[in-house]
Protein backbone atom coordinates (compact mmCIF):
# COMPACT_ATOMS: atom_id res chain seq x y z
CA UNK A 1 0.00 0.00 0.00
CA UNK A 2 1.37 3.64 -0.74
CA UNK A 3 1.74 5.42 2.00
CA UNK A 4 3.13 9.23 2.20
CA UNK A 5 5.04 9.77 5.70
CA UNK A 6 5.52 13.41 6.60
CA UNK A 7 9.15 13.99 8.41
CA UNK A 8 8.55 17.44 10.54
CA UNK A 9 11.29 19.53 8.82
CA UNK A 10 11.73 22.23 11.44
CA UNK A 11 14.99 21.34 13.08
CA UNK A 12 16.98 18.26 13.84
CA UNK A 13 18.14 14.87 12.23
CA UNK A 14 14.96 14.81 9.74
CA UNK A 15 17.40 13.54 6.59
CA UNK A 16 18.23 10.59 8.39
CA UNK A 17 14.54 9.85 9.11
CA UNK A 18 14.26 10.25 5.53
CA UNK A 19 16.84 7.91 4.43
CA UNK A 20 15.74 5.07 6.59
CA UNK A 21 12.21 5.36 5.52
CA UNK A 22 14.11 5.69 1.99
CA UNK A 23 15.66 2.11 2.72
CA UNK A 24 12.62 0.67 3.20
CA UNK A 25 11.52 1.94 -0.15
CA UNK A 26 8.55 4.36 1.43
CA UNK A 27 8.25 7.94 0.13
CA UNK A 28 8.78 10.82 2.75
CA UNK A 29 8.42 14.42 2.44
CA UNK A 30 9.80 17.22 4.67
CA UNK A 31 7.03 18.90 6.36
CA UNK A 32 7.62 22.69 7.42
CA UNK A 33 4.57 24.58 6.67
CA UNK A 34 0.43 23.55 7.42
CA UNK A 35 0.28 22.81 3.52
CA UNK A 36 3.08 20.24 3.44
CA UNK A 37 0.78 18.10 6.63
CA UNK A 38 -2.42 18.22 4.32
CA UNK A 39 -0.81 15.25 2.31
CA UNK A 40 0.66 12.73 4.60
CA UNK A 41 -0.43 10.14 6.06
CA UNK A 42 1.52 9.81 8.98
CA UNK A 43 4.06 12.35 10.57
CA UNK A 44 7.58 11.74 12.10
CA UNK A 45 9.28 13.77 14.60
CA UNK A 46 12.92 13.53 14.58
CA UNK A 47 15.28 14.50 17.15
CA UNK A 48 16.86 17.97 17.53
CA UNK A 49 16.56 20.51 20.05
CA UNK A 50 12.81 20.38 21.11
CA UNK A 51 12.97 24.00 22.46
CA UNK A 52 14.14 25.27 18.97
CA UNK A 53 11.15 23.30 17.11
CA UNK A 54 8.86 24.12 19.57
CA UNK A 55 9.23 27.75 18.78
CA UNK A 56 8.85 27.30 14.72
CA UNK A 57 6.14 25.06 15.16
CA UNK A 58 4.46 28.65 16.65
CA UNK A 59 5.80 30.75 13.86
CA UNK A 60 5.38 28.41 10.98
CA UNK A 61 1.56 27.72 12.17
CA UNK A 62 1.99 24.33 12.67
CA UNK A 63 1.49 23.53 16.09
CA UNK A 64 -2.85 23.19 16.07
CA UNK A 65 -3.26 21.22 12.80
CA UNK A 66 -0.80 18.75 14.11
CA UNK A 67 -1.89 18.58 17.44
CA UNK A 68 -5.79 18.48 15.39
CA UNK A 69 -4.35 15.75 13.45
CA UNK A 70 -2.97 13.71 15.82
CA UNK A 71 -6.19 13.78 17.92
CA UNK A 72 -8.23 12.02 14.87
CA UNK A 73 -6.31 9.15 14.53
CA UNK A 74 -3.03 10.62 12.32
CA UNK A 75 0.28 8.25 13.31
CA UNK A 76 2.86 9.73 14.95
CA UNK A 77 6.49 8.85 15.47
CA UNK A 78 8.76 11.32 18.18
CA UNK A 79 12.08 10.22 18.29
CA UNK A 80 13.89 12.17 21.44
CA UNK A 81 13.08 15.59 21.35
CA UNK A 82 10.00 14.75 19.18
CA UNK A 83 9.05 12.42 22.07
CA UNK A 84 9.58 15.59 24.58
CA UNK A 85 7.07 17.42 21.95
CA UNK A 86 4.62 14.21 22.35
CA UNK A 87 4.35 13.63 25.82
CA UNK A 88 1.94 14.95 28.37
CA UNK A 89 4.54 16.37 30.90
CA UNK A 90 8.33 17.59 29.70
CA UNK A 91 10.21 17.91 33.11
CA UNK A 92 13.28 20.81 32.93
CA UNK A 93 11.88 22.05 29.74
CA UNK A 94 11.65 25.70 29.15
CA UNK A 95 8.18 27.44 30.85
CA UNK A 96 7.13 28.94 27.45
CA UNK A 97 7.90 25.04 25.46
CA UNK A 98 4.40 23.54 24.54
CA UNK A 99 3.84 19.95 23.48
CA UNK A 100 1.66 18.30 22.36
CA UNK A 101 -0.02 16.29 25.27
CA UNK A 102 -0.65 13.02 23.09
CA UNK A 103 0.99 10.39 24.62
CA UNK A 104 0.79 9.72 29.06
CA UNK A 105 4.50 9.96 29.98
CA UNK A 106 6.19 12.10 32.23
CA UNK A 107 9.84 12.70 30.48
CA UNK A 108 12.58 14.73 31.65
CA UNK A 109 14.63 16.73 29.38
CA UNK A 110 18.38 15.79 28.81
CA UNK A 111 17.95 13.53 31.90
CA UNK A 112 21.39 10.96 30.69
CA UNK A 113 23.24 14.06 31.12
CA UNK A 114 25.37 16.05 28.28
CA UNK A 115 27.06 15.13 25.03
CA UNK A 116 29.67 13.39 27.76
CA UNK A 117 27.05 10.91 28.89
CA UNK A 118 25.75 10.37 25.37
CA UNK A 119 25.83 6.69 24.67
CA UNK A 120 24.62 3.55 22.66
CA UNK A 121 23.51 0.04 23.87
CA UNK A 122 21.36 -2.79 23.74
CA UNK A 123 17.58 -2.44 23.58
CA UNK A 124 15.24 -4.87 24.31
CA UNK A 125 12.17 -4.55 22.29
CA UNK A 126 8.87 -6.05 20.68
CA UNK A 127 10.76 -6.13 17.31
CA UNK A 128 13.87 -8.53 19.09
CA UNK A 129 16.88 -6.67 20.23
CA UNK A 130 17.60 -3.65 18.49
CA UNK A 131 20.77 -1.36 18.85
CA UNK A 132 20.10 2.08 20.71
CA UNK A 133 21.84 5.28 20.31
CA UNK A 134 21.14 8.22 23.17
CA UNK A 135 22.42 11.75 22.51
CA UNK A 136 21.17 13.85 25.51
CA UNK A 137 18.39 11.57 25.75
CA UNK A 138 15.47 12.69 27.65
CA UNK A 139 14.06 9.89 30.24
CA UNK A 140 10.51 8.26 30.84
CA UNK A 141 10.16 8.95 34.09
CA UNK A 142 6.15 7.74 34.56
CA UNK A 143 4.30 5.64 32.05
CA UNK A 144 0.50 5.93 31.89
CA UNK A 145 -2.41 3.12 32.52
CA UNK A 146 -2.63 3.22 28.86
CA UNK A 147 0.54 3.52 27.51
CA UNK A 148 2.28 0.12 26.47
CA UNK A 149 5.88 -0.19 26.82
CA UNK A 150 7.80 -1.58 23.62
CA UNK A 151 11.27 -1.39 24.86
CA UNK A 152 13.34 -0.68 27.67
CA UNK A 153 17.05 -0.61 29.35
CA UNK A 154 17.68 -2.54 32.55
CA UNK A 155 13.45 -2.36 33.06
CA UNK A 156 13.43 1.24 32.52
CA UNK A 157 10.81 2.36 29.17
CA UNK A 158 12.96 4.10 26.05
CA UNK A 159 10.31 2.71 23.44
CA UNK A 160 6.41 3.41 24.09
CA UNK A 161 3.02 3.25 22.66
CA UNK A 162 -0.60 4.66 23.42
CA UNK A 163 -2.67 4.28 19.88
CA UNK A 164 -1.84 6.00 17.20
CA UNK A 165 1.43 7.67 19.11
CA UNK A 166 4.83 6.09 19.16
CA UNK A 167 7.82 7.95 21.36
CA UNK A 168 11.50 6.11 21.67
CA UNK A 169 14.22 8.25 23.79
CA UNK A 170 16.53 7.09 21.49
CA UNK A 171 17.53 7.44 17.69
CA UNK A 172 16.32 4.35 15.52
CA UNK A 173 17.60 6.48 12.36
CA UNK A 174 20.80 6.20 13.47
CA UNK A 175 21.71 2.39 13.72
CA UNK A 176 21.22 1.93 10.39
CA UNK A 177 18.41 -0.20 10.99
CA UNK A 178 15.11 0.44 9.89
CA UNK A 179 12.75 -2.56 11.54
CA UNK A 180 10.97 0.66 14.18
CA UNK A 181 10.73 2.63 10.72
CA UNK A 182 9.19 -0.56 8.98
CA UNK A 183 6.65 -0.67 11.92
CA UNK A 184 5.51 2.69 12.03
CA UNK A 185 5.22 2.14 8.58
CA UNK A 186 2.85 -0.72 9.04
CA UNK A 187 0.84 0.70 11.79
CA UNK A 188 0.20 3.61 9.38
CA UNK A 189 -0.75 1.11 6.16
CA UNK A 190 -3.28 -0.90 8.80
CA UNK A 191 -4.96 2.58 9.75
CA UNK A 192 -5.04 3.43 6.29
CA UNK A 193 -6.42 -0.13 5.37
CA UNK A 194 -9.55 0.70 7.88
CA UNK B 1 23.01 15.31 36.52
CA UNK B 2 24.99 12.47 34.63
CA UNK B 3 23.10 9.06 35.15
CA UNK B 4 24.91 6.15 34.30
CA UNK B 5 23.42 3.30 32.26
CA UNK B 6 24.74 -0.06 32.03
CA UNK B 7 22.91 -2.41 29.99
CA UNK B 8 24.95 -5.99 30.15
CA UNK B 9 28.14 -3.79 30.05
CA UNK B 10 27.82 -3.27 26.77
CA UNK B 11 26.94 1.03 26.67
CA UNK B 12 29.40 2.76 25.44
CA UNK B 13 29.86 6.62 25.30
CA UNK B 14 32.39 8.54 22.76
CA UNK B 15 32.08 6.56 20.01
CA UNK B 16 31.93 7.90 16.66
CA UNK B 17 28.35 7.08 15.89
CA UNK B 18 27.53 9.27 19.34
CA UNK B 19 29.64 12.28 18.35
CA UNK B 20 28.43 12.59 14.66
CA UNK B 21 24.72 11.70 16.16
CA UNK B 22 25.35 15.02 18.24
CA UNK B 23 25.81 16.71 15.06
CA UNK B 24 23.20 15.24 13.15
CA UNK B 25 20.89 16.73 16.10
CA UNK B 26 21.75 20.14 15.24
CA UNK B 27 20.93 20.31 11.67
CA UNK B 28 18.55 22.74 10.17
CA UNK B 29 19.38 25.24 13.17
CA UNK B 30 21.63 27.82 14.05
CA UNK B 31 24.52 27.96 16.48
CA UNK B 32 25.08 31.74 17.77
CA UNK B 33 27.97 33.11 19.18
CA UNK B 34 27.70 34.20 22.89
CA UNK B 35 29.65 35.90 25.76
CA UNK B 36 28.01 35.65 28.62
CA UNK B 37 24.78 34.05 30.00
CA UNK B 38 22.25 37.04 29.45
CA UNK B 39 23.18 36.35 25.56
CA UNK B 40 23.13 32.66 25.74
CA UNK B 41 19.57 33.24 27.04
CA UNK B 42 18.40 35.46 24.40
CA UNK B 43 19.68 33.15 21.67
CA UNK B 44 17.83 30.46 23.44
CA UNK B 45 14.91 32.74 23.17
CA UNK B 46 15.33 32.93 19.65
CA UNK B 47 15.33 29.43 19.20
CA UNK B 48 19.06 28.45 19.10
CA UNK B 49 19.70 24.86 18.68
CA UNK B 50 23.10 25.34 20.40
CA UNK B 51 25.81 28.60 21.63
CA UNK B 52 29.01 28.87 20.69
CA UNK B 53 30.35 30.41 24.58
CA UNK B 54 33.48 32.36 24.06
CA UNK B 55 34.86 35.91 25.28
CA UNK B 56 34.74 38.27 22.61
CA UNK B 57 33.07 37.79 19.20
CA UNK B 58 35.03 37.12 16.19
CA UNK B 59 34.59 41.15 15.20
CA UNK B 60 36.09 41.78 18.43
CA UNK B 61 39.20 39.25 18.39
CA UNK B 62 39.82 40.99 14.80
CA UNK B 63 39.92 44.89 16.88
CA UNK B 64 41.57 43.70 19.80
CA UNK B 65 44.13 41.67 17.69
CA UNK B 66 47.33 40.56 20.36
CA UNK B 67 46.92 36.37 20.85
CA UNK B 68 43.02 34.88 21.37
CA UNK B 69 43.14 31.92 23.61
CA UNK B 70 40.19 29.50 24.95
CA UNK B 71 37.53 31.49 26.88
CA UNK B 72 37.96 31.62 30.91
CA UNK B 73 36.50 28.24 32.28
CA UNK B 74 33.91 30.22 34.83
CA UNK B 75 32.15 32.14 32.02
CA UNK B 76 31.85 28.87 30.00
CA UNK B 77 30.27 27.47 33.21
CA UNK B 78 27.99 30.35 33.50
CA UNK B 79 26.59 29.87 30.29
CA UNK B 80 25.84 26.04 30.91
CA UNK B 81 24.39 26.46 33.96
CA UNK B 82 21.72 29.23 31.98
CA UNK B 83 20.59 27.14 29.13
CA UNK B 84 19.66 23.60 27.91
CA UNK B 85 20.41 23.63 24.15
CA UNK B 86 24.17 22.17 23.89
CA UNK B 87 26.97 24.33 24.61
CA UNK B 88 30.54 24.53 22.31
CA UNK B 89 32.99 26.02 23.11
CA UNK B 90 36.65 27.07 21.14
CA UNK B 91 39.82 25.64 21.68
CA UNK B 92 43.17 26.88 19.57
CA UNK B 93 44.60 24.34 16.56
CA UNK B 94 46.42 22.28 18.06
CA UNK B 95 46.62 23.06 21.26
CA UNK B 96 44.84 19.78 22.97
CA UNK B 97 45.14 20.88 26.52
CA UNK B 98 42.78 23.45 26.23
CA UNK B 99 40.08 21.08 24.50
CA UNK B 100 41.33 18.59 27.93
CA UNK B 101 40.00 21.55 29.93
CA UNK B 102 36.88 22.00 27.86
CA UNK B 103 36.56 17.90 27.60
CA UNK B 104 36.23 18.12 32.01
CA UNK B 105 33.84 20.99 32.01
CA UNK B 106 31.90 18.95 30.16
CA UNK B 107 30.92 21.03 27.05
CA UNK B 108 29.13 19.32 24.23
CA UNK B 109 31.25 20.18 21.38
CA UNK B 110 34.79 21.36 20.78
CA UNK B 111 35.20 24.17 18.01
CA UNK B 112 38.94 23.47 17.00
CA UNK B 113 38.71 26.93 15.69
CA UNK B 114 41.31 29.31 13.30
CA UNK B 115 39.76 32.24 15.23
CA UNK B 116 41.77 31.98 18.00
CA UNK B 117 45.37 31.77 17.33
CA UNK B 118 47.30 28.41 16.43
CA UNK B 119 49.12 26.99 19.12
CA UNK B 120 50.65 24.54 16.46
CA UNK B 121 52.08 25.58 13.44
CA UNK B 122 51.72 22.10 11.97
CA UNK B 123 49.66 19.66 13.85
CA UNK B 124 45.67 19.48 14.27
CA UNK B 125 44.24 17.91 17.79
CA UNK B 126 44.40 14.29 17.92
CA UNK B 127 40.39 14.30 18.13
CA UNK B 128 40.11 10.46 18.27
CA UNK B 129 41.51 10.89 21.97
CA UNK B 130 38.60 12.25 23.34
CA UNK B 131 35.02 11.73 24.42
CA UNK B 132 33.66 15.11 23.14
CA UNK B 133 32.95 15.49 19.71
CA UNK B 134 35.03 18.26 17.70
CA UNK B 135 34.04 20.73 14.44
CA UNK B 136 36.85 21.87 12.37
CA UNK B 137 36.82 24.70 10.03
CA UNK B 138 37.24 23.79 6.19
CA UNK B 139 38.15 25.95 3.45
CA UNK B 140 38.10 23.04 0.55
CA UNK B 141 37.54 19.43 0.54
CA UNK B 142 40.92 17.90 1.10
CA UNK B 143 40.92 20.00 4.25
CA UNK B 144 37.76 19.20 5.46
CA UNK B 145 38.84 15.14 5.34
CA UNK B 146 42.17 15.81 6.38
CA UNK B 147 40.04 16.80 9.81
CA UNK B 148 37.54 13.89 9.46
CA UNK B 149 40.76 12.04 9.41
CA UNK B 150 42.10 13.33 12.19
CA UNK B 151 38.64 12.47 14.33
CA UNK B 152 36.47 15.38 13.51
CA UNK B 153 32.25 14.62 13.47
CA UNK B 154 31.52 18.05 12.16
CA UNK B 155 33.02 20.01 9.46
CA UNK B 156 32.36 23.97 8.93
CA UNK B 157 33.24 26.45 6.26
CA UNK B 158 35.32 28.71 7.53
CA UNK B 159 34.47 31.42 5.50
CA UNK B 160 36.23 34.94 7.03
CA UNK B 161 35.15 35.03 10.70
CA UNK B 162 34.21 39.01 12.25
CA UNK B 163 33.54 40.31 8.97
CA UNK B 164 29.79 40.58 8.30
CA UNK B 165 30.98 39.38 4.99
CA UNK B 166 29.76 36.41 3.43
CA UNK B 167 31.61 36.17 0.05
CA UNK B 168 34.96 33.57 2.11
CA UNK B 169 32.40 31.25 3.04
CA UNK B 170 30.59 31.23 -0.52
CA UNK B 171 33.83 30.62 -2.32
CA UNK B 172 34.45 27.38 0.58
CA UNK B 173 30.88 25.53 0.46
CA UNK B 174 31.25 25.70 -3.41
CA UNK B 175 34.34 24.75 -3.59
CA UNK B 176 33.56 22.00 -0.73
CA UNK B 177 30.56 20.86 -2.35
CA UNK B 178 31.72 21.15 -6.22
CA UNK B 179 34.59 18.70 -5.58
CA UNK B 180 32.26 15.98 -4.19
CA UNK B 181 29.74 16.49 -7.17
CA UNK B 182 32.81 15.90 -9.56
CA UNK B 183 34.66 13.19 -7.08
CA UNK B 184 30.66 11.31 -7.92
CA UNK B 185 31.66 11.67 -11.58
CA UNK B 186 35.14 10.36 -11.64
CA UNK B 187 36.12 6.58 -12.42
CA UNK B 188 37.86 4.52 -10.45
CA UNK B 189 41.68 5.11 -11.38
CA UNK B 190 40.45 9.22 -10.96
CA UNK B 191 39.72 8.65 -7.38
CA UNK B 192 43.63 8.02 -6.53
CA UNK B 193 44.41 11.20 -8.47
CA UNK B 194 41.95 13.29 -6.23
CA UNK B 195 43.31 11.86 -2.98
CA UNK B 196 46.61 13.00 -4.57
CA UNK B 197 45.60 16.43 -5.35
CA UNK B 198 43.35 17.07 -2.09
CA UNK B 199 45.86 15.36 -0.38
CA UNK B 200 43.26 13.66 1.86
CA UNK B 201 43.53 9.63 2.44
CA UNK B 202 42.17 7.74 -0.52
CA UNK B 203 39.52 5.34 1.32
CA UNK B 204 37.60 8.75 2.32
CA UNK B 205 37.54 9.78 -1.06
CA UNK B 206 36.28 6.41 -2.55
CA UNK B 207 33.32 6.86 0.10
CA UNK B 208 32.30 10.20 -1.47
CA UNK B 209 32.67 8.71 -4.87
CA UNK B 210 29.90 6.27 -3.64
CA UNK B 211 27.76 7.46 -1.13
CA UNK B 212 28.04 11.44 -2.82
CA UNK B 213 28.25 13.09 0.71
CA UNK B 214 30.70 14.43 3.02
CA UNK B 215 31.37 11.62 6.31
CA UNK B 216 30.03 14.07 8.83
CA UNK B 217 27.34 16.65 8.56
CA UNK B 218 28.71 20.00 6.57
CA UNK B 219 27.52 23.36 8.13
CA UNK B 220 28.28 26.89 7.19
CA UNK B 221 30.47 29.58 9.48
CA UNK B 222 32.28 33.13 8.43
CA UNK B 223 30.38 35.82 7.74
CA UNK B 224 26.45 35.13 7.88
CA UNK B 225 24.56 38.41 8.98
CA UNK B 226 21.39 38.88 7.75
CA UNK B 227 18.75 35.88 7.22
CA UNK B 228 19.14 36.33 3.52
CA UNK B 229 22.75 35.09 4.05
CA UNK B 230 22.13 32.13 6.61
CA UNK B 231 19.59 31.10 3.61
CA UNK B 232 21.87 31.46 0.78
CA UNK B 233 24.63 29.13 2.78
CA UNK B 234 21.56 26.45 3.27
CA UNK B 235 20.34 26.66 -0.72
CA UNK B 236 24.41 26.11 -1.62
CA UNK B 237 24.02 23.14 0.56
CA UNK B 238 24.94 23.66 4.00
CA UNK B 239 22.96 21.79 6.82
CA UNK B 240 23.12 24.14 9.54
CA UNK B 241 24.83 27.51 10.34
CA UNK B 242 26.63 29.49 13.16
CA UNK B 243 26.31 33.01 13.45
CA UNK B 244 29.37 34.76 14.94
CA UNK B 245 29.22 38.34 15.19
CA UNK B 246 26.56 38.78 12.97
CA UNK B 247 23.36 38.68 15.80
CA UNK B 248 25.32 40.51 18.73
CA UNK B 249 26.91 43.34 16.50
CA UNK B 250 23.87 44.39 15.01
CA UNK B 251 21.48 46.92 16.06
CA UNK B 252 18.76 44.60 17.82
CA UNK B 253 20.15 41.29 18.79
CA UNK B 254 16.89 39.22 19.68
CA UNK B 255 14.54 39.81 16.89
CA UNK B 256 17.83 39.41 14.10
CA UNK B 257 18.28 35.68 16.03
CA UNK B 258 14.63 34.70 15.16
CA UNK B 259 14.75 35.91 11.87
CA UNK B 260 17.87 34.16 11.14
CA UNK B 261 16.35 30.57 12.91
CA UNK B 262 13.02 31.03 10.70
CA UNK B 263 15.34 31.96 7.92
CA UNK B 264 17.35 29.22 7.75
CA UNK B 265 14.19 26.16 8.27
CA UNK B 266 12.42 27.91 5.83
CA UNK B 267 15.40 28.48 3.88
CA UNK B 268 14.20 28.06 0.09
CA UNK B 269 10.84 29.93 1.17
CA UNK B 270 11.19 33.39 -0.71
CA UNK B 271 7.93 34.58 0.94
CA UNK B 272 8.81 33.70 4.63
CA UNK B 273 11.89 35.15 3.90
CA UNK B 274 10.60 38.24 3.06
CA UNK B 275 8.55 38.47 6.02
CA UNK B 276 11.30 37.62 8.81
CA UNK B 277 14.08 40.08 6.77
CA UNK B 278 11.52 43.29 7.31
CA UNK B 279 12.21 45.99 10.37
CA UNK B 280 15.71 44.26 11.50
CA UNK B 281 17.25 47.48 12.11
CA UNK B 282 21.33 48.14 11.18
CA UNK B 283 23.37 44.59 10.20
CA UNK B 284 26.92 44.73 11.36
CA UNK B 285 28.67 46.68 9.45
CA UNK B 286 30.64 44.63 7.87
CA UNK B 287 34.18 44.48 5.86
CA UNK B 288 35.40 43.69 2.89
CA UNK B 289 38.10 41.16 1.94
CA UNK B 290 40.18 43.81 0.08
CA UNK B 291 40.12 46.04 3.45
CA UNK B 292 41.89 42.83 5.07
CA UNK B 293 45.53 42.27 4.40
CA UNK B 294 46.76 38.65 3.81
CA UNK B 295 48.32 38.20 7.27
CA UNK B 296 44.87 39.23 9.25
CA UNK B 297 42.80 36.57 7.34
CA UNK B 298 41.31 33.71 10.23
CA UNK B 299 40.49 31.35 7.37
CA UNK B 300 44.49 30.80 6.34
CA UNK B 301 45.45 29.21 9.63
CA UNK B 302 45.21 25.49 9.54
CA UNK B 303 46.24 23.06 6.89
Amino acid sequence: MNVQIGVLALQGAFAAHSECLASLGVQSIEVRTPEQLIGVDALLMPGGESSTMSQLLESSGLFDPIAERISSGMPVFGTCAGMILLASEVLDGRSDQRNFSAIDISVRRNAFGRQLDSFETTVSTSVGEFHGVFIRAPRIERVGADVKVLGSINDEPVLVQQGNVLAASFHPELSGDARLHDYFVSMTSNKKKV
Amino acid sequence: MAVMVSTNGSSATGTQRVKRGLAEMLKGGVIMDVVNSDQAKIAEDAGACAVMALERVPADIRRDGGVARMSDPEMIMAIQASVHIPVMAKARIGHFVEAQILESLGVDFIDESEVLTPADETHHIDKFSFDIPFVCGATNLGEALRRISEGAALIRSKGEAGTGNIVEAVRHLRSILGDIRKITQADSAELFEWAKKLQAPLPLVQEIAETGKLQVPLFCAGGIATPADAALAMQLGAESVFVGSGIFKSDDPAPRAKAIVEATTHFRDAAVLARVSRGLGVAMTGIGMDEINETQRFAQRGW
